[in-house]
């Protein structure tokens, strides 16, 4: 964000140089097209990190899941904030029209599932976790379980749990 | 990077990719030319001169980035005609035209085929040879490439790597994606869901954000 807010305020200042400058002598009309030229640059560079930038959170949605843990929302400017919510409402709203009654979910199963049930073994302390039927489950580090494979989906990719083959 | 990002690529041919960061570092390699009448007061933002007063003399040599010489080419030359590199010259280019495998692009400035592509929008009349080059070029030494990339399995790439110039760099990089991914699949570990890079190297940087 504080490169941002420099960047601007270079941009800003050379803006002042050139019209001061094209107001006043035409002979320098060099010296306007080189100015020309870095601003353009400048605005290039710019607008390739901010893409870059978003193209980052999108790819956040689909790794983590609807909510940001808070170190990444820290680095975040407001209008990425809210680009992300918004791409998030998109994603809902075509999820929904997709498939069934109740919508697809497009971020489960991005590997083709082989059973129901998965083995997990945790790698972190997380607390309790609920699982359809209402059994709660105490996830402590190194605790192996037998579970569901759409409720662990999440916490996999999350890196709270970690997946094992048989 | 994981699955779901995807970087604006480089863009082919004549044109950039305006968003490309690959096109924007390549653009920032420095070309030879010679400014064609006097410039007036840039000498302190080109590197030479002592005061934000001097003017350039005209006909001097000057090392300008690729994107300051796009911009000030335009419009019958007034400004800066520009010289090809040496390494897009005629001694060069018997070079490749005999055995194009042992040249050290890395070296000779990692954007050969990107470069060379650019500078094919100044009007020269070698433009169709430079072309020519370029293209045996990236055939003669697309073979090894493709072979290296295929068949290096867990070990250390990084002698094979550093002949490449970025684009090759890139070919092989994809190629040995495609590689491990085959390994993988073919181990049964495709059907292991695993946690994303992103998200391991946030795990990393976190612990330096709280730290810090």
């Amino acid at each position: 964000r504080q490169a941002l807010e420099e960047m601007r305020a270079l941009y800003e200042r050379n803006q002042a140089d050139v019209s001061e400058a094209k107001s006043g002598r035409t002979e320098l009309i060099f010296l306007i097209r080189f100015r020309h030229c870095c601003l353009l640059r400048n605005q290039r560079c710019i607008l390739a990190y901010l893409y870059d930038r978003l193209l980052r959170i999108r790819a956040l949605r689909w790794e983590y899941g609807s909510v940001l843990p808070n170190t990444i929302q820290f680095h975040m400017s407001a209008e990425e904030v809210e680009w992300f919510n918004r791409y998030k409402k998109s994603l809902a709203t075509y999820m929904r029209s997709v498939g069934g009654e109740e919508g697809l979910d497009l971020t489960q199963d991005i590997k083709p599932p082989k059973s129901l049930y998965i083995e997990v073994r945790c790698l972190r302390d997380y607390g309790e976790f609920e699982i359809d039927d209402g059994t709660t489950v105490l996830l402590k580090k190194n605790s192996q379980h037998f579970l569901p494979r759409w409720k662990c989906e999440q916490l996999i990719r999350q890196g709270v749990l970690e997946h094992i083959l048989s | 990077m994981s699955e779901a990002y995807f970087p604006v690529g480089p863009g082919l041919g004549l044109e950039e990719n305006f968003l490309s960061l690959d096109d924007i570092l390549m653009s920032q390699e420095k070309l030879p030319g010679r400014a064609e009448s006097t410039l007036p007061r840039l000498a302190f933002a080109l590197g030479q001169g002592a005061g934000t007063g001097d003017s350039i003399p005209e006909g001097s040599n000057l090392e300008i980035p690729l994107w300051l010489a796009k911009g000030l080419h335009d419009s019958k030359r007034r400004i800066i005609s520009v010289e090809l590199p040496k390494i897009y010259k005629e001694a060069w280019r018997t070079v490749f035209s005999a055995d194009a495998n042992v040249v050290d692009l890395h070296k000779m400035g990692p954007y050969y085929y990107g470069f060379g592509s650019q500078l094919l929008n100044f009007v020269n009349p070698e433009n169709p040879e430079i072309a020519q080059t370029i293209l045996q070029t990236f055939i003669s030494r697309f073979r090894r490439i493709m072979d290296s990339s295929q068949n290096a399995y867990n070990e250390d790439t990084s002698a094979l790597v550093a002949r490449l110039d970025e684009l090759e760099r890139a070919l092989f990089r994809a190629g040995q994606k495609g590689l491990n991914d085959f390994q993988c699949w073919e181990k049964g570990q495709a059907s292991q869901i695993t946690a994303s890079s992103l998200v391991q190297n946030y795990g990393k940087r976190k612990f330096t954000d709280m730290d810090g």
